[in-house]
């Protein structure tokens, strides 16, 4: 079953499938029915994050490190929930520039100068060529393992002719692959559908496979992850190592690992390919900003398991190949050609990615910009060069990867799986400070940038990748201890003496320091350029929502030169694309001046394929007279965020004023309504004095006209004419009172009472009354005292005031009015209340309103009473005077009658001082 | 959706929540809280909980503006 014939069969057979996804991945694309415009299918193709560094790698370095390695993933999940933010904003600016690369967003971002270009794709070149070697090294040790167990895989690569190694056919296989699938166009922005379909696929494949291995190990080789813990437990030497302390650099190596992943997770080549170029949606974002992070927990669930059940079972077998081991161990066939597949799958989809988008720098920056500069480049005929462009990708595609076999066969050896990539990991982190600056910070400045990346990647090189070649034994190694020429404070792993740090932490800091010191300090003493201005703004804006896209090229040329130069460098298929719609309806006349959205039609078309460095160039070399007008388009930039600012004010002062007239409104309205209310009470007022005057008047002219009146009837009426006048001075004084308490004149004589024999007196004064009128009067007082402080008569006043409201208001038929009076908190609370029809919620707090007088819907005019039910003043008059004593008055619903309720209430008197 | 604003601060406070979950010094915690290191199992749980809290809040759908009951 392991024999060698299957097992190659079985990787290649894997290999194919892959071709036929990819395929099928570009015809659904020509189709117009894409495979990958969901968001899960791009969670997905993220994960190509997930190497054979982690498929492998992982398990060793918990073998060895403990949890240390999660932080490798801990920080892409800090980095995928800021996606929305930084993520998004890479892939607006991306879209809109036609960005191919990280070199390219990086040149382009700094006035797309052509040296930042070289220079990022140098230093990507330099620092992943080792991370694909060490995908192809995972593959031969794989095999290797796969196909000698139980014998030990001690293979010497350099021993054996490079024929017989597997991973040099794997490699030459995946380079067919991926000049096949990757650059099928040369406009390298329309994005590489098949090639995602088929990363996505292998993501799936790599995590079946490793959960698959993480059950077998935690529920057959042992029961259940209580049982492996348990002998974990067991075991001291394994139980430290689930610790903080196995992590090398403690709590410090801990942030720094954090920081490395993080970064790295933005600036990789690959993850920037996935992330941003082949980003179909920017809506995508969202699902994967969790996805994602879930993908990764998904995979890394089962490797402290599958670390610890292989330090128990295998002891000192290599701990990067537990996950084959483990299996194998367990006699089993099928399991392991899984796992080898899975191992393969993150190899290959690593290696796919990152040389599509290695080789897409060496062509844009390298090597374009090169051929640009040979005149005869110039003189060639139509499609020739498009041809060319695509040669030179397939022949950089072809060299690195034979580069990274070189890597591979000569200095791989040296390294465990995981030093490699994090060495690769320190490297990509050299580009994120001018990446991120130049996104947020419109002063970042290319000789900063330029400056900043060479000497981080300098540092870089001496704490990390030079000691690593000595610790191969290519350099003598006596400079890691004593520093070179004997100058203790250059050693590798303690610059500037900073001992006791673990060698990643250690180079992050040194080299993000000089990067990023050398970044911000020489861009505050530098002056940019027009385009770089231009471009610094339109990254740093460009979540503006009404930024405008168009170059504004301002210099001349005709239809035709720009049509011969695109079909030089694209091809007439390509060109035929770009003008399609300019032209549409249009004499295609070719000595016509081209407008300027042709032009940046055309620039934006060549950037996409040749890198925005070399467009320019070629642009410039066809349009005359003053090429961009750059002012313009710094002013416009400048004018729309200005008059979005002036159009933030105005909205806000607008709302403002309509506020203040809403304001305005309402107030008018009341003045209205009191106006009315005044009307009302006048006429009210005139009509309550003028009919006890009228009877009066009248009675006394009775008795003045007719001299022999019975002495019976002549005391009748001037029994009239009396009440009459004391309920003329009765109003006449409720009106003055009214007039003391708006103006605060109203005098209280406050003292301190009992409101208890208060309420009493008062029921007892009105007890005659109310009888009268056929009201039962009930009073519930449970208290023995209640002392406050108030004016006796004036409180009288308003619980007779009450009183007699409820009676009015009971209900006619069986009128019933309920005075209590109980403690709350530190306050009495006297409540009358009545079974009548209540007060409308919405009435409650105008019934206190002056002249207002309750409507009784029901009440019909026949069933009106003689008389007006009040002046429509007592309540006003008793919330003033409650008020005044510092207590409250308002209606509530009657908790026991079911009508409406008035509650005063009055605070408890201090304690009484004690009599002298 | 939610108002934009809301969403982008409440994003932000995770992703600081998720930095302080994962830093020095409350990993410390868990490694020192018994004789055997908690750390992973913590760190699992940690990493759970951010994930799920983060899939709430971009899948989410936006809860009706928020108005309170008119007062009478």
């Amino acid at each position: 079953m392991r024999s060698d014939l299957v097992v190659l069969s079985v990787a290649f057979g894997y290999l194919a499938l892959l071709f036929l996804i990819a395929a099928w991945g570009d015809r659904r694309a020509e189709q117009g029915r894409s495979l990958i415009g969901s968001p899960n299918v791009y969670a997905l193709s993220i994960a190509v994050y997930c190497t054979a560094w982690t498929f492998y790698g992982s398990v060793g370095r918990a073998a060895q490190f403990g949890p240390g390695f999660l932080l490798i993933y801990l920080g892409p999940t800090l980095a995928m929930l800021l996606a929305p933010f930084v993520i998004r904003k890479m892939v607006r600016i991306a879209s809109a520039q036609r960005i191919t690369s990280i070199a390219d967003f990086i040149s382009a971002r700094y006035g797309k100068s052509s040296s930042l270009g070289v220079l990022v794709a140098l230093i990507a070149l330099i620092g992943i060529t080792p991370y694909i070697a060490l995908q192809l090294k995972a593959i031969t040790v794989s095999h290797a393992v796969l196909v000698n167990y139980p014998q030990a895989a001690n293979l010497r690569l350099a021993d054996e002719p490079f024929w017989l190694d597997k991973s040099f056919w794997v490699a030459l296989v995946l380079a067919v692959f991926i000049i096949l699938f990757g650059t099928r166009h040369l406009d390298a922005s329309e994005r590489h559908e098949g090639m995602v379909a088929a990363i996505a696929f292998e993501s799936l494949v790599k995590l079946v496979a490793f959960l698959s291995v993480g059950v077998f190990t935690v529920f057959v080789l042992f029961q259940g992850p209580g049982d492996l813990f348990a002998q974990v437990a067991a075991t001291p030497e394994l139980a430290e190592r689930l610790g903080l302390d196995a992590v090398p650099g403690g709590a410090t190596g801990w942030a720094g690992m954090l920081v490395l992943a993080f970064l790295a997770f933005l600036t990789l080549p690959r993850q920037f390919q996935v992330l941003v170029v082949e980003n179909v949606d920017e809506r995508h974002l969202a699902r994967a900003s969790w996805l994602f992070p879930l993908y990764l927990m998904a995979i890394n669930l089962f490797v402290i398991p599958i670390a610890m059940a292989g330090l128990l079972l295998m002891g000192d077998a290599d701990p990067d190949s537990f996950v084959l081991t483990l299996p194998l161990s367990a006699d089993l066939q099928g399991l392991p050609l899984l796992v080898f597949i899975g191992g393969l799958s993150a190899a290959t989809s690593m290696v796919i990615v990152e040389t599509i988008a290695l080789s897409t720098m060496v062509s844009n920056q390298l090597i374009m910009p090169l051929l640009l500069r040979t005149r005869r480049l110039h003189r060639s005929a139509s499609g020739e060069l498009a041809g060319w462009l695509l040669g030179i990708r397939r022949v950089a595609i072809v060299l690195i990867l034979l580069l990274g076999y070189l890597y591979h066969a000569l200095v791989g050896d040296a390294y465990s799986l995981v030093t490699i990539g994090l060495v690769s990991f320190a490297a990509a982190c050299q580009f994120a400070p001018a990446m991120l600056a130049g996104m947020y910070w419109r002063g970042a400045h290319r000789r900063g940038a330029t400056l900043g990346l060479i000497a981080g990647t300098l540092v870089w090189a001496w704490t990390l990748l030079i000691p690593g070649f000595a610790q191969s034994g290519w350099l003598d190694a006596t400079f890691l201890e004593q520093g070179p020429f004997g100058l203790a404070w250059l050693r590798p792993y303690a610059l500037f003496g900073l001992e006791g740090w673990d060698i990643y932490t250690h180079s992050l800091l040194w080299s993000l320091t000089a990067n990023l010191g050398l970044l911000v300090g020489v861009s505050l003493f530098s002056r940019q350029s027009p385009l770089e201005q231009t471009q610094a703004a339109l990254f740093a804006e460009a979540m503006h929502p009404h930024l405008l896209q168009t170059s504004l090229w301002h210099g001349q040329t005709t239809r035709g030169e720009l049509r011969a130069l695109l079909d030089r460098y694209l091809g007439t298929g390509a060109t035929a694309r770009v003008f399609a719609d300019a032209t549409s309806g249009q004499e295609e006349d070719a000595a016509a001046p081209a407008s300027p959205t042709q032009i940046a039609r055309a620039e934006q078309a060549l950037s996409g394929a040749l890198g925005n460095a070399s467009a320019r160039v070629l642009i410039n070399s066809v349009v005359r007279g003053e090429a961009l007008d750059l002012e313009s388009i710094l002013s416009i930039l400048d004018t729309t965020s200005e008059t979005l600012e002036i159009n933030r004010r105005l909205e806000q002062k607008s709302s403002e004023l309509a506020q203040a007239s809403e304001e305005l409104r309402a107030a008018n309205e009341r003045l209205r309504e009191l106006d009315r209310l005044k009307d009302e009470f006048v006429a009210m007022v005139s009509h309550e004095l003028r009919t006890p005057l009228t009877s009066i008047r009248a009675f006394a002219e009775i008795l003045r006209d007719s001299g022999e009146l019975p002495e019976e009837k002549r005391l009748h009426f001037l029994d009239v004419v009396v009440k009459e006048s004391q309920r003329l001075s009765r109003l006449i004084e409720e009106i003055l009172d009214l007039a003391r308490l708006e103006s605060g004149r109203l005098t209280l004589n406050p003292q301190r009472l009992d409101l208890v024999a208060l309420a009493r007196h008062s029921v007892d004064a009105v007890h005659h009354i109310q009888e009268d009128r056929g009201v039962a009067l009930e009073v519930a007082i449970e208290l023995e005292a209640a002392p406050v402080i108030g004016d006796p008569d004036r409180l009288e006043q308003v619980i007779i005031n009450l009183l007699d409201n409820a009676g009015k208001f009971a209900d006619p038929a069986a009128p019933r009015v309920q005075l209590s009076l109980v403690r709350h908190k530190t306050h009495y609370r006297l409540a009358v209340e009545d079974n009548g029809p209540g007060i409308d919620a919405q009435e409650r707090e105008r019934v206190f309103e002056k002249f207002h007088q309750i409507q009784r819907p029901e009440e019909s005019p026949d069933k009106r009473r003689g008389r007006p039910r009040g002046s429509g003043l007592g309540l006003p008059i008793s919330r003033g005077i409650v008020a005044h004593l510092g207590g409250r008055l308002w209606v509530e619903e009657a908790p026991h009658l079911g009508g409406a309720c008035l509650v005063m209430e009055l605070p408890e008197a201090p304690p009484a001082a004690p009599e002298a | 959706m939610l108002s934009a604003p809301r969403r982008r601060e409440r994003l932000l406070a995770l992703m600081l929540l998720a930095t302080l979950l994962f830093t020095p010094p409350l990993v410390l915690v868990p490694d020192r809280a018994a004789a055997i290191s908690w750390l992973p199992l913590y760190l699992f749980v940690a990493w759970g909980l951010v994930i799920g809290l983060a899939a709430w809040l971009m899948e989410h759908p936006a809860p009706p503006p928020e108005r309170t009951p008119p007062e009478e």
